[in-house]
């Protein structure tokens, strides 16, 4: 059991992970495409429009779900002060930063030809950008505040907040009238989504989600290098 | 169980947790105004603040049976399955826009039945499926 905490074997694991991981992404990528580009047919009313939502909805889901992950662990660290947690959260964010970007901006290719607008201040899409914005803020705290205790302090605040906007993202939908649409998937509801079109969606979820662990992966490394130069200039 | 620290810490994550809460629920409830899209017709006959000629935006159904299109004009009506609104407008709507679908018309009231708009955007449905899926329901449906 010590062997599994031990940091150098972490180190060791992570490494033999990514390498597995970087076999699968690229092809179950490609897969994906095909998948949604050319076998997946045309929605009834929006035509091919609909293909942009195979690279949109998984993109918003991951930015959601690691902003959660973040949160969690944030709050984790900050009441048991594990240190180790702090490298995880610092790993995660500029993934979901960067999945919160390609999310808006293909919202906003998708909302161009049906909508008939590139953006609207709606509940959704502004509780979306708003998100953004806790994304960078965190990544800042983290960087420019150099003592851990204080960072560790900003970064549970900052996340607390930013876990209160997400349920707003969720639920903006439902509380206000909003341009978005309310969500086709629903895991207790019922899925308004054709067959057809979840395959794709399927996909490209797991090729994301492998995308998101091998980034973070490689974050997860250079972090831990990080730390271990800085204790190796204190000697 | 836990020590006097971790379960200090726990309380100020709870209190500050709940506080953030409250500020938030509180900060949204005076914006209730601008998080609101669009105004239903409803809305539009049971308040009595709204203004016109100001703009605002409106939503709700295309009426079945309700778009008619002259030389440069369109003239349809949003309808909640409550109230109505005429909206005429000039101009090119999107490709969405069609009968029995969501559509939200920025413009100004004229009176409470009638909304000049200027700009039309469509609302699509949480529905996704392919053409052929589509005209096998109609069928169905008929």
């Amino acid at each position: 059991m010590i062997k599994f905490l031990n940091p150098s074997y972490i180190f060791y694991l992570t490494g033999k992970i990514l390498n597995f991981i970087k076999i699968f992404v690229i092809p179950i990528i490609i897969i994906g495409v095909i998948f949604s580009l050319f076998i997946s047919p045309k929605d009834y009313i929006q035509g091919d429009a609909v293909r942009i939502m195979y690279v949109h909805v998984p993109s918003a889901w991951i930015s959601l779900s690691c902003f959660a992950l973040i949160s969690f662990l944030c709050v984790i660290n900050f009441i048991f002060k594990i240190k180790s947690i702090s490298l995880i959260y610092k790993s995660l964010a500029p993934i979901g930063l960067t999945f919160n970007f390609i999310a808006i901006f293909t919202g906003s290719l998708w909302g161009e030809p049906t909508w008939g607008t590139w953006w609207a201040w709606d509940a959704r899409l502004t509780s979306m950008l708003i998100l953004i914005f806790f994304y960078i803020i965190f990544i800042l705290s983290y960087k420019f505040i150099t003592n851990p205790e204080r960072s560790s302090k900003i970064c549970t605040l900052i996340s607390v907040l930013g876990l209160i906007n997400l349920v707003i993202i969720k639920y903006s939908v439902n509380w206000w009238p909003t341009l978005h649409q309310p969500s086709s998937i629903n895991l207790a509801g019922e899925t308004t989504v054709h067959f057809s079109m979840l395959i794709p969606l399927g996909i490209m979820l797991f090729g994301f989600l492998l995308y998101t662990a091998l980034i973070f992966l490689m974050k997860y490394r250079i972090e831990t290098i990080r730390v271990k130069k800085k204790s190796l200039k204190k000697l | 169980m836990l020590n006097i620290k971790t379960k200090n810490r726990l309380s100020i994550f709870i209190a500050i947790s709940a506080l953030s809460i409250i500020i938030i629920i509180f900060i949204l409830k005076t914006l209730e105004d601008n998080v609101l899209y669009f105004y239903s017709p409803t809305d539009v006959e049971e308040s009595n603040k709204m203004v016109f000629g100001d703009t605002i935006k409106v939503g709700g159904m295309v009426k079945n049976g309700s778009i008619k299109t002259n030389e440069n004009e369109i003239k349809f009506i949003i309808t909640d399955y409550k109230n109505e609104i005429i909206v005429s407008y000039k101009g090119t709507v999107p490709a969405l826009f069609a009968e029995g679908k969501g559509v939200v018309a920025e413009g100004s009231l004229q009176d409470k039945k009638f909304f000049l708009a200027k700009r039309i955007l469509a609302k699509h449905d949480e529905n996704y499926m392919p053409p052929e899926i589509k005209e096998s329901l109609e069928k169905n449906a008929k």
